[in-house]
Parts: structure tokens; sequence; C-alpha cells
């Protein structure tokens, strides 16, 4: 997928006018949030699991490199074929050229933000393959020809009506809008069929376990375990940072995944594969192929101040809690990841430059990293990119801020290295705001101050500075 | 920005330590923290303003309070980046953040939240800034001291702990998207019935007050140091308690 970050602002300002995406928006901190919330009140010993998470994947980032070895050698062991794609494109037509070699007509893929990455099922579509989402909300985007808008919930910010045109071809404006278990079933009989004659399916990689060199799903929809045991070719894509060393490993970051995302104490399916059809088996898939991605994750690898992005485990709890994305919601980021995480991992691997309002949008607010199963510290790195657009990058072509803002900062440092200046400089702005305040307030206010004024008043500044009311009160003070 | 913006902030957080009998001084060259260009990205602009603040503040004893989670969080939490490599800085303002309070942990840590017993005539909700809240890990106490003023009726704020969408130069810079966050609290507010909103931050403050007047309602937001500070001087007044 084609990242267009540059476009930020405008993507928002369409979201933050359209009421029907506001509310429908609106799921992601009433279900979601909230869901989270009374799962991890539920489970006493929470708080040790997500300290036990963050461990397990400070850990297994710290030795990437012996872990992804010893996987593709046990999935190797287990009949598997193991592919390392240096970034999306390798990918892309690593897959491809193995369903023309296999004699490939329809291929299932159930949900995998790493195919995204890939852009996959337009490539594969592109190239002949019938080639169709399995999950839900990823079907009804594929239908609508958008991108998904959460990452564990593709189609958050579609109604039910907008559902109903994608899916009931007959359907008409004043139409009763059928409810949603009609609106699955017409999506499963439409998918039912595709999934008999599927002969590949690409599933995504919740966590691949090195130790057994097995692979997790997690759905709630059947897709997965179809997608997993129906076609004859089975390929599974993950980014190379989706592994955990052992079982034991394994068990701990569902129960923290399957909470932080849905609230659900578990999702309706964990489907585990190792291997391909044995032999002496009737069913199963006659081979299974494993992607490892790295598409600019080495980036953040190397870098000691992004690393810890990596353990992000794709829950989307930090979207729900975000209240910057439930405002501008998942397209306004303008590549595969939304909200927070988006904001931090998008710029570092898609270019700094285009992306340097990502991390700007943000109140700080914290919410996201409270909200992490593993205690991402997003405010802390979207601190440090904000510092390296600004002027930190040794890269000057990453630097994105202008030469007045450079300049508003800097009078901003002169003023504050000196208490003499300090009240000068609030006098003088107090002087030439004067004229415009009523009441102790402004209405509309000169550059730097006309942002806020757009939709707020600003309050004057104050006749005498907290120092000259204090020494009057505090007499002994230096 | 108390300083300049909202002395009353600061005055008022004088009045209840010094009512809790504190010996309070105010060092008069204090300027900034150096937070704001911090969060703008321009580190080597707030560097020195931040090494300044160290400077003056090493040479005091005793516990810092500050009105602000923000400011407490910038130098306990944030001087750890914004100094990273040097290893002299690091030390000093390491010592310097361990005395640095924010006022109602101060109060709640030292005097517990039922120290000060005043008298407010006002119907109240409490809106939970974010960097007291998850910078700080302030959560229940400011509420729990409220609910020793007599005569403040206090209602709970739905999604109380949601941001109210200031973040500094986030709200100028991107103030369409600051002022959507703004909305939903608002609305909140409006729908608790109550005339007065207090919280922790003079930006969260002024972030909602500015929204309240443009939209021509006449809820008012004060900081919790006001409302504390207000609550001692009436009973002192009427004699209700010391």
């Amino acid at each position: 997928m084609k990242p267009i970050t540059a476009n930020f602002r405008s993507k928002a300002a369409q979201t933050l006018n359209n009421a029907q995406i506001q509310e429908s928006i609106e799921h992601v901190y009433t279900g979601f949030f909230k869901g989270r919330l009374t799962a991890a009140s539920d489970t006493p010993e929470w708080e040790d699991l997500r300290t036990k998470g963050k461990a397990i994947k400070d850990h297994t980032i710290a030795h990437l490199d012996y872990y992804l070895d010893l996987l593709a050698t046990n999935v190797e062991k287990n009949g598997g074929s193991v592919f390392f794609a240096d970034d999306a494109e390798e990918a892309r037509q690593h897959i491809i050229d193995l369903a023309h070699k296999r004699d490939i007509k329809t291929v299932i893929k159930s949900k995998s933000m790493v195919s995204e990455e890939m852009g996959l099922e337009k490539a594969m579509n592109a190239e002949g393959f019938e080639t169709v989402e399995t999950d839900l909300g990823e079907y009804i985007i594929q239908l609508a020809n958008e991108t998904p808008y959460h990452l564990i919930a593709p189609a958050v910010h579609k109604s039910r009506e907008d559902v109903a045109k994608l899916l009931d071809d007959d359907f008409k404006e004043g139409d009763r809008v059928p409810d949603a278990t009609e609106l699955t079933m017409m999506a499963r009989k439409k998918l039912r069929g595709v999934f008999e004659r599927a002969d590949m399916s690409v599933t995504g990689v919740n966590f691949a376990v090195a130790e057994s060199g097995s692979i997790a799903l997690v759905t709630n929809e059947g897709n997965g375990r179809m997608s997993t045991t129906v076609p004859r070719v089975h390929v599974a894509v993950m980014g190379m940072e989706k592994i955990v060393p052992s079982i034991q490993d394994l068990s701990t970051m569902l129960r923290i995944l399957i909470r932080s995302a849905t609230g659900q104490r578990i999702s309706t399916y964990v489907t585990m594969v190792n291997e391909a059809r044995k032999s002496d088996e009737e069913e199963g898939p006659e081979e299974f192929h494993l992607v490892i991605m790295n598409n600019g994750r080495q980036n953040l690898l190397e870098d000691p101040q992004m690393r810890e992005s990596l353990n992000c485990i794709r829950c989307g709890a930090c979207l729900n809690a975000c209240p910057v994305y439930r405002k501008v919601g998942g397209h306004a980021y303008g590549w595969v990841y939304p909200g927070p995480i988006g904001a931090i991992v998008s710029p570092v691997l898609t270019g700094v430059k285009d992306a340097s309002n990502l991390p700007s949008a943000s109140s700080l607010c914290g919410a996201c990293h409270d909200a992490c199963p593993v205690k991402i510290n997003i405010p802390r790195m979207l601190l440090e990119l904000r510092w390296r657009t600004a002027e930190g990058s040794t890269d000057k072509s990453e630097r994105a801020s202008s030469a007045k803002e450079r300049g508003v900062w800097k009078m901003w440092r002169m003023g504050m290295m000196g208490r003499k200046r300090f009240d000068m400089g609030a006098r003088l702005a107090g002087l030439a705001l004067r004229p415009l305040s009523r009441n102790g307030w402004l209405k509309k206010a000169p550059p730097p101050i006309s942002g806020w004024t757009s939709t707020r008043d600003f309050p004057s500044i104050s006749s005498g500075s907290l120092r000259s009311k204090l020494s009057k009160r505090l007499g002994r003070s230096k | 920005m108390v300083d300049q913006l909202a002395p009353s902030v600061g005055e008022s957080t004088v009045e209840v330590l010094e009512h809790l009998g504190v010996n309070v001084h105010f060092l008069n060259d204090q300027t900034c923290c150096g937070q704001p260009a911090f969060n703008s990205g321009f580190r080597s602009e707030a560097h020195p303003v931040a090494a300044r603040f160290i400077e003056l503040f090493e040479k005091t004893d005793g516990p810092i309070v500050v009105p602000s989670g923000s400011c407490a969080a910038m130098v306990r939490n944030y001087y750890v980046d914004l100094f990273r490599g040097d290893a002299d800085l690091l030390r000093r303002a390491a010592l310097v953040g361990d005395r640095v309070f924010e006022l109602t942990e101060f109060i709640s840590k030292y005097f517990g939240t039922s120290a000060i017993s005043g008298e407010l005539n006002a119907s109240a909700t409490y809106h939970k800034c974010c960097h007291l809240l998850r910078e700080i890990g302030i959560n229940e106490e400011p509420l729990d001291m409220l609910s020793n003023i007599s005569g403040l009726e206090m209602t709970p704020l739905e999604r109380a702990d949601v941001c109210c969408g200031f973040g500094g130069a986030f709200s100028v810079k991107m103030p369409d998207i600051s002022s959507a966050i703004l909305d939903e609290k608002l609305d909140f507010i409006e729908a608790t019935g109550a005339s007065t909103v207090i919280a922790g931050d003079t930006g969260c403050v002024y972030q909602m007050q500015g929204g309240l007047r443009r939209r021509d309602s006449s809820v008012k937001v004060i900081h919790i140091a006001e409302a504390l500070a207000k609550s001692i001087r009436n009973s002192s007044s009427t004699g209700a308690s010391n």
C-alpha cells in the first residue's frame, strides 16, 4: 500500500465534518474501550500479565535474530517453507509467483495487516487470481474499495445502511435496513462458494511460536479456520516482530491480546497451525508457506529510541483510547497502521518527511500508553519524532519545521532565559492584545494564537504577574 | 502560564499551602520548565530553559510544589529525554525532580485528603487532567479533597478521564481536532448541570473555559487551587473552621 501520510490534515477535516462516521466510530469507545476495562478488572492478575507480556516482547525483540532462526528451522523441520522478504514488493512477488507455479485460480484471504502493507489483494486480482477477503469487515472494505479503518474492525466507520448497499445489489434508498445478523447471512452466502472453490489461502499471523514452528491465529468468524484447512496451499504472512519464544509465552500473549482487543476472555476461534497435511491424514492443505517480512522494521530495530514499538501486538487498544483517532478516523493516517501506534511506526517505516504531521497530531494525553497491553510508551516516541522532524534529524531533508516556527521558539527561549525579559515580553504581548480584549478575554487574536481563537476565546495577559502579586504577600522571598 | 495568564492560581496555591502551615518561598527569577518547546520538538530551545530551571531550584531546599501535573511531569518524567547524554545535568535533574510535587499530590501525601475542610456553595464537576492522572498518578485524591468542602455539591462527569483536547501547542497547531475533542468534553460538562468545572491544570482550564465562552455558556471553569483557597477564605470569614 502506497503511503499518503502527507494528507493528514485535510483527511482529518473531512472526517470531523462527517456526522455518520463520528457516530459509527463511537463504538470503538463504548464497545472496545469499555470492554477492555471490564475484561481487565475481571482479571485479578491483569497488571502482572501486562508486565510479563512486556518482558516477553522486550526479550524477544532483543534476541530477534536468534528467534527468527529458530522459528524458520522449526517450520522447515515440520515440512513447511519459509521465505524472508526484505520489503513488501518482494513478499508480494513471492506469493504471486507461488500462485502461478501452483496453477491457482481462487485465493481467500483472512485478515492480515501485513498483507495490507503488500497491497496483496489488489495485486493478486490484477494478476488474474480471484482474490477475496473473508473477514466480514475486510470483505466490506474490499467491496467499498477502501482500506481498513481500524486494526481489528476494518469497517467500523460504516453504517448498517452503507453495508447493506455493498452487500445487497437490490438495496435501494428508503428500504428497510437489514440488521447485523441479516447482513452477516448475506455475506456468508456470497462467501460460501468462494471458500468451496478456493485453492490457496493467505492468512495473517497473530503470533509465531519459535520453539515449535507453529503459528497462532485469533478470529471470531471462523474464516481463519476455513482458510487454514480448506485450500490446498496455505500461505501465512507475518511481520518479523510477530514472534514469541515458547507456547507458554503464547498463552500469556493471547490472554492480553484478546482482552485488549475486544474485551473477550477468549476469541471464538484460536487456530494453531504446525504443518501441512501429513501423508496419513485425509484433510488439510498440502503445503504450508510462511512469509516473514521486514519492510522497514529493521529501521525500528536499529533505533534505540523507537525499538519498543516492535513490541506492538496490533490489538488496537491505543486507537480505542485515543481522543484524536476517535475524531479524525483511520484513513487520515494515510497508511496501514492508524492511531497512536501508526503515528509512531508510519514515520519510521514510510519516511519521516511526509509523515511529519502524524506525531504532531496528539494532545499527549497518554491514554494510549495506559491502554497498551505491553505498555509501549507511545507519548515518549511521539515526542522523539517531533524533535526529529523539528530539528533533531541528522538528515536535513527530514526536518519539516518552517523558518517561522523556528523563529517563534527562538524568541520564546530568549524570553525565558531571564526574568526581566520574561516580564517585559509578557507586558509587550499584553499591550498588543489589550485593544482586542473584552472582559479579560479575546475573541480574535493574531498568529500564533489565531489558531486558538478560531474556535475558543483566549485569556488576556493578566495586569500583574504572579511574581509582582506575591512579592507583596511574601516579603521574605528572594 | 500561571505567572502571566493566571496569577490567581499561583496566589491560591500559596494561600492553600500557608493555610496548611507550610512556609512558602517563591523564586522570583523563575520562568518556565521548558515544556512548551520540548513538546513542540525544539529541544535545543527547551534545553537551556530547563537547565536554568535546574540551576535555580537546586539552590533551594524542601519540596517544590507546582499547581500543574503537566509541569511536574515534564521535570520528573521528561528531563531524562531532554538531557539525554549529559550525565551531570541528568544527575542534578533527578535530584531536583525528586523534590517536585503537583499541588494535590503534595497535599494528599503530606497532609491527607481531608486536611482542608472549607466551605463553598456551588454545584461543580471535576475533570481529570491527563498529565496529573497518567504521568503523576493522581486519580481520586482531588475528588476526596473536594468532598470535604461543605456546601460543594459534586456531580460526576461522564468520561472525566478523557482529554479535553488542550495538548499545549497542539491546540493552536491543529485547532479543528483540538476543538472536536473539546466539544465532546463540553457536551458532557453541560449534561451534568453543574455551574462550575474544577480541574488541575491551567491549560485545560482555559481550553474548557474558552470553549464554553464561545458557546455562550455561563459555566465557569476554575483551578482546584482556586476552589480550595476560596473555600478556606469562606470558612475563615464565617468562623466555621479554623
